[in-house]
């Protein structure tokens, strides 16, 4: 459905995003995710047509819309785009911004068209409000529904969720999520946020410095990091030194890993292994003991920053009615089921 | 309504609205005396409604009223279509869109600011006239038979004063431009709406509470305006009340005219007021480069910008410039240093004065938020919109009623004068203040609402009393919006002429009636020599204003 064949994306002299390729399959959610100034906005608006691409090409739909050469104009690109402060017309009233893009539809379709948008996310009736009479999940609803009114091949949501407060902004996006799969949109979303990345997308990028280090469902990027940048990037966790003993095992303070090695070390190689929260369980029957440094009450579970022996640290979600005060050693057990480990010095 | 009582900063369920609400009347004991400044006046001409007198009317009706309201007509259509392709043209290309000289531009192209209409208007009148020099030099290039079309016609009243007041509709909707910026557009276009049928769809309909807001605020000062149409023997409402006063000595009949000016301007600012409010909903920060011209396009934008900033600005300055080399040395005598001494103390006085009471009426508003005060606030600045012709005459019927008063009690204890208080400074400054009260308070007022309630109450609550607070607080923080209202009256003062023309004492002249001596009499040479040191004062508020915009 949508190729970005390595692109590259230039401000001036200042090269702001380089061999960049992905694909995403008709119906599929897409994400870009990284710090502010990784260059996935460039990204987004080169797709969308307000960025000149300078190398590669950008297909859409088996029609190359952009390359070095030319470039197909926004408007007529069929693509929709909900912007981060939504863009919304205070002009017009919610169904006038819905239906500002239907201007081939004559009166009754349009109207018909409004209304089905409406019922989608939720606001039947409320055709008649202007933007700044509605709440900010109200905002952002309109705004998504009028990039959806022109049935756009391919849907843009640049931070969409970020003018939100913590609580809509989770709800928010498994809606959207919702919405986009009742619609079969084709979407890619660009956000530095984690959590709505994997709230919304079927497949993320984790981008830095113009470039995608990994292109991976939610579930890999978490459990199968490609490299050392994209481990830290996603979640939490803490790197322990280990060494490869035998062919399937690594040895760590916490005692023996046996998985598959994923990167080709040898038996003697010394490797730096990333434990997640979860993959410490507190256990007081365990002979290993680990001081409690510090505490985070998340409700259900703590999140305890432990010492070891060595004096290195891991960290350990444990459900909050094991309440410990900060010094006293606890009991923990390793307990891992995906390893993560990289060649130290990589 | 509904919408506006979810709003809390509308409802304003303020922990204090009790207290308030119990000390209300002090808040309308501040602000009413102010507000009669301007409703006296308003009263005064609007009550000869009530006492028509059919003699005059008839008389109006028949001599005066046709041609005034037909050029009073092609004035507001004139100027509006005018100050709307100039300022939004200009604002556009200045605001969104990247082109050489584009900086500067954005900030020359405030100049005409500091040139009043009237000196546009004689300047354009000296240059372009038959005997002037562009008509003599095309007839000497190209004969007798060159053709120039006409100045002193209504075609001229209105490129004279669509090129004075279009900074009004320009620095509003460049505002309105540069907060939308490109985003409204980018989402236009990403709806499948080329940019150019974006601009008509989407970027007008976005600025047009601040265009109208300049439109208004345009039209009001051709309708206020006396000394431009005066050069052009061109008859407006204010005009035929100067001569039904001045001329025909007929005080009714002036009366009579202003009362129908008022309505004509009481609209205009209902309108300006409303599309302020809608503001508020369009407020909407957005960044975004701006589109850069290419070709022709790229050119013709500069070339546009140019020509304005030329015969709006840099044109005039230069003929007045040259004018006041050729009379400078017969006609700069020991008159001068008096004319300058009196503009400057009436105008100092007034703004003062503007100050005082505009940081009065902005504490009262802030201290005392109920309804009553607030709308007082509002009337008391209702003398923006209204012509100083308007209040002259408001102004001094009640003083001359009031000194007749006053003779017929004194007279017989032997006082000797004709006048307790007409013709003097302290009517004009009664008059200034309630034309200029606005353009004192706006300044203020925007000073007053920076300072957060939270910091009040931290003074309060380190043990302040509220005038301490209002002397620690208040003042420091005000200190420039203060200053800009100072600087701002006192030009707009220096600028002023039919206020002070009308009520000063006979021969208290000042630069401005200076201007409109000569030009009555068409010595533009000798004109030029006031009109260039009226000029000179005026680009003080316009470097300010740009200080300020350089800084936002």
């Amino acid at each position: 459905m949508l190729h970005l064949n390595d692109i590259a994306l230039r401000y001036g002299a200042k090269t702001v995003v380089e061999h960049l390729s992905l694909s995403l399959a008709a119906g599929q959610i897409g994400c870009l995710l990284g710090a502010s100034g990784c260059g996935k906005t460039t990204v987004l608006r080169a797709i969308a047509g307000f960025e000149t691409v300078r190398e590669g090409s950008i297909v859409l739909g088996g029609e190359t819309v952009a390359d070095a050469r030319r470039s197909v104009p926004p408007e007529l690109r069929q693509i929709g785009m909900v912007f981060q402060d939504y863009a919304l017309f205070p002009h017009l009233d919610v169904a006038g911004n819905i239906a500002f893009g239907l201007g081939r539809l004559d009166r009754a379709a349009r109207r018909a068209r409004v209304d089905e948008l409406l019922e989608l996310v939720g606001l039947t009736g409320q055709g008649g409000r202007y933007p700044h009479q509605l709440s900010g999940g109200q905002q952002q609803r309109v705004a998504l529904a009028r990039a959806l009114a022109p049935s756009p091949r391919l849907l843009l949501l640049d931070e969409p969720f970020s003018n939100l407060d913590v609580e809509l902004r989770e709800r928010l996006a498994q809606e959207v999520r919702a919405i986009l799969k009742a619609a079969g949109t084709t979407a890619i979303l660009v956000t530095h946020d984690q959590h709505e990345a994997f709230a919304v997308a079927d497949v993320v990028g984790v981008m830095a410095d113009g470039h995608i280090r990994q292109w991976a469902t939610p579930y890999r990027l978490y459990h199968e990091p490609a490299d050392r940048f994209v481990a830290d990037f996603i979640g939490e966790g803490t790197f322990l030194p280990g060494r490869i003993v035998g062919a399937q095992c690594i040895e760590i303070e916490l005692g023996e890993i046996c998985r598959t090695v994923p990167f080709g070390g040898r038996p003697g190689d010394v490797a730096d292994v990333l434990i997640r929260p979860d993959d410490i369980q507190h256990d007081d029957a365990s002979p290993t003991r680990a001081r409690v440094l510090a505490k985070a009450f998340r409700g259900a579970e703590f999140l305890y920053t432990l010492e070891l022996p060595s004096g290195a640290r891991v960290l350990s979600l444990v459900p909050s009615h094991h309440d410990h005060a900060i010094g006293e050693a606890i009991g923990i057990r390793a307990e891992i089921d995906h390893l993560i480990a990289f060649a130290r010095g990589e | 309504m509904a919408e506006l009582a979810l709003n809390p900063a509308v409802s304003d369920p303020s922990p204090h609205a009790a207290h308030h609400r119990r000390h209300a009347w002090r808040g309308v004991a501040i602000s009413l005396p102010i507000a009669l400044l301007t409703l006296i006046p308003l009263l005064v001409v609007l009550a000869s409604f009530l006492s028509p007198q059919p003699e005059i009317w008839a008389h109006l009706a028949q001599y005066v009223l046709p041609g005034v309201l037909r050029n009073t007509l092609l004035l507001i259509i004139g100027v509006g279509l005018g100050v709307l392709g100039l300022g939004v043209s200009l604002a556009w290309l200045t605001a969104m869109c990247e082109f050489p000289g584009r900086r500067f531009f954005a900030w020359a192209l405030m100049l005409p600011l500091a040139m009043p209409a009237y000196v546009l208007a004689f300047v354009m009148v000296g240059l372009l006239d038959f005997t002037g020099p562009v008509q003599t030099w095309l007839r000497a290039a190209f004969g007798g038979s060159a053709w120039f079309p006409p100045i002193r016609s209504s075609g001229g009243v209105v490129l004279v004063l669509s090129l004075a007041f279009y900074p009004y509709v320009y620095l509003l909707a460049r505002n309105a431009f540069a907060t939308q910026g490109r985003r409204a557009l980018e989402a236009a276009q990403m709806l499948g709406v080329s940019r150019r049928a974006a601009f008509w769809r989407v970027a007008i309909p976005m600025a047009r509470p601040w265009i109208v807001g300049g439109l208004t605020l345009a039209l009001m000062e051709t309708l206020a305006d006396f000394g431009a149409v005066s050069v052009f023997n061109f008859d407006t409402f204010t005009t035929a009340i100067y001569k039904a006063w001045f001329a025909l000595f007929n005080l009714p009949a002036a009366s009579q005219l202003a009362s129908l000016l008022v309505l004509f301007v009481l609209a205009l600012a209902v309108v300006e007021q409303r599309v302020r409010g809608e503001r508020l909903y369009h407020a909407r920060a957005g960044g975004g480069e701006r589109i850069a011209l290419r070709g022709t396009a790229r050119w013709g934008a500069v070339a546009w910008c140019a020509l304005v900033l030329l015969v709006a600005f840099v044109v005039p300055l230069i003929q007045l410039g040259h004018w006041v080399t050729q009379v400078w040395a017969d006609d700069f005598d020991e008159r001068y240093p008096a004319f300058i001494g009196r503009s400057v103390l009436l105008a100092a006085l007034a703004a003062l004065l503007v100050a005082a009471l505009a940081l009065a009426l902005a504490y009262a508003r802030r201290r005392y938020r109920d309804g009553g005060t607030r709308w007082l606030v509002r009337l008391a600045t209702l003398g923006y919109a209204v012509p100083g012709t308007v209040l002259a005459v408001g102004v001094f019927i009640p003083i001359a009623w009031l000194d007749n008063l006053l003779l017929a009690i004194f007279q017989p204890l032997g006082f000797e004068g004709f006048q307790v208080f007409k013709g003097t400074v302290a009517v004009m400054l009664l008059a200034l203040a309630a034309r200029f009260l606005a353009v004192g308070f706006q300044p203020v007022d925007s000073g007053m609402q920076r300072i957060t309630r939270n910091q009040e109450e931290a003074a309060r609550s380190l043990g302040l009393r509220s005038r301490q607070v209002l002397l620690r607080l208040h003042l420091p923080l005000l200190r420039g919006g203060l200053f800009t209202a100072l600087l701002m009256v006192f030009v707009d003062v220096m600028k002023e002429m039919p206020i002070t023309l009308m009520t000063r004492a006979f021969g208290w002249d000042t630069l401005a009636v200076r201007v409109f001596e000569m030009t009555s009499e068409g010595m533009w040479d000798r004109a030029a020599l006031p009109a260039l040191f009226i000029v000179l004062a005026g680009l003080l508020p316009v470097l300010l204003l740009t200080r300020h915009g350089a800084e936002d």
